[in-house]
């Protein structure tokens, strides 16, 4: 029953997470409202992390064929994407590389000066 | 083909896979990063797809339940945050810094090239949420005005080649401490980001989660102000 029950909890904080995105006006999807509900849990002991760890393993090491639909999906968009690809393709290159070295960079600095900061107390 | 694969349940799921499996077999052999599974596994399905004309609804029939999949998988990307929790306290001033930088930069950027290349405001609008997750990024992109196919498409492009080139920049720029490996993929490629951040490691894996949420909620509010900028 051990899959079982991980399952079931797992898609019954989905679901939940649904309602709340259904419920509330606020624009978060109910993914995330299911992450932020889980976390939740985890932190206040109503659900354990033996309770839900091997389902979560698996489904999260078979998540990125999860993205394969939608991105071949993109076929049938080609007709709206077509008349501006160029700048598109330019444009969202070269903004996900600056959004990734500016967050990482930032992120290390501050944590090196902590360091550095205690190392110098 | 076409009836044959719309009669199939398993057929899209197959193709898929099989797809993943061509592109992880190709990496471990060649070790090239432009032999990302995920984009072998796009580009086979869409051969696939294109010789044997099969429309896409017909293999969606099969693949939806991978689609399907993605709400509890990314409420299990809770998991692996739980168990990195007290880092996540430990570092949480370069937490709050790095993410805040990084949907500044997004943004920002954004605006930065639709100057450049004359953008008008609906595609404006329509690029500035491409590097969150979609569910949150179709939603913005409605509100300001924006062609939401074409968002859908940018964030889903951004997300796969965030995956492919995540390893290859932080060689470049010297991102080596993984809390911020982590958040740069979450912040910069959303869940197809952190698809790759899990395969890194236990630490990057949980900050990238992080870093879709609060990056993603982030966006939702610099973008509605950045929308008047241009």
């Amino acid at each position: 029953m051990k899959y079982f029950r991980q399952f079931f909890l797992i898609l019954a904080i989905s679901f939940a997470g649904e309602i709340l995105h259904m419920v509330l006006p606020l624009p978060v999807p109910a993914s995330i409202y299911g992450l932020v509900l889980m976390l939740l849990a985890l932190v206040t002991g109503i659900v354990k992390i033996e309770q839900v760890k091997d389902t979560a393993i698996f489904l999260i090491e078979i998540m990125p064929v999860m993205f394969i639909p939608a991105a071949v999906g993109l076929l049938d968009s080609w007709s709206v994407l077509r008349p501006t690809i160029v700048p598109v393709i330019v444009i969202t290159v070269l903004t996900t590389i600056i959004v990734m070295v500016v967050t990482g960079r930032v992120t290390q600095n501050v944590i090196r000066k902590g360091r550095e900061k205690e190392e110098n107390e | 083909m076409n009836n044959f694969a719309g009669d199939t349940l398993f057929f899209g799921v197959v193709i898929s896979l099989i797809g993943y499996e061509i592109g992880a077999l190709l990496k471990r052999k060649l070790k090239l990063a432009l032999f990302n599974p995920l984009l072998i596994s796009i580009i086979f399905v869409m051969v696939v797809l294109s010789v044997g004309r099969i429309d896409y609804d017909s293999y969606y029939e099969g693949a939806k339940y991978l689609s399907y999949l993605l709400t509890p998988a990314t409420v299990c990307l809770a998991v692996p945050l739980y168990e990195q929790l007290e880092l996540l306290k430990k570092h949480k001033s370069a937490i709050v810094a790095g993410i805040i930088s990084g949907v500044i930069a997004s943004v920002g950027s954004v605006l930065l090239f639709a100057v450049i290349f004359h953008l008008n405001h609906e595609e404006y609008v329509t690029l500035l949420p491409k590097s969150i997750t979609t569910a949150i990024g179709m939603g913005v992109s409605e509100e300001l005005g924006g062609i939401v196919t074409i968002t859908v498409a940018v964030i889903i492009i951004t997300g796969v080649l965030g995956n492919m080139i995540a390893e290859v920049v932080c060689r470049v720029f010297h991102i080596e401490e993984p809390v911020a490996k982590g958040l740069a993929l979450g912040t910069s490629a959303h869940a197809i980001g952190t698809a790759r951040a899990m395969e890194m490691g236990e630490v990057e894996g949980a900050m990238s989660s992080l870093a879709i949420a609060v990056a993603g909620l982030l966006t939702v509010a610099a973008a509605t102000v950045f929308a008047n900028f241009y």
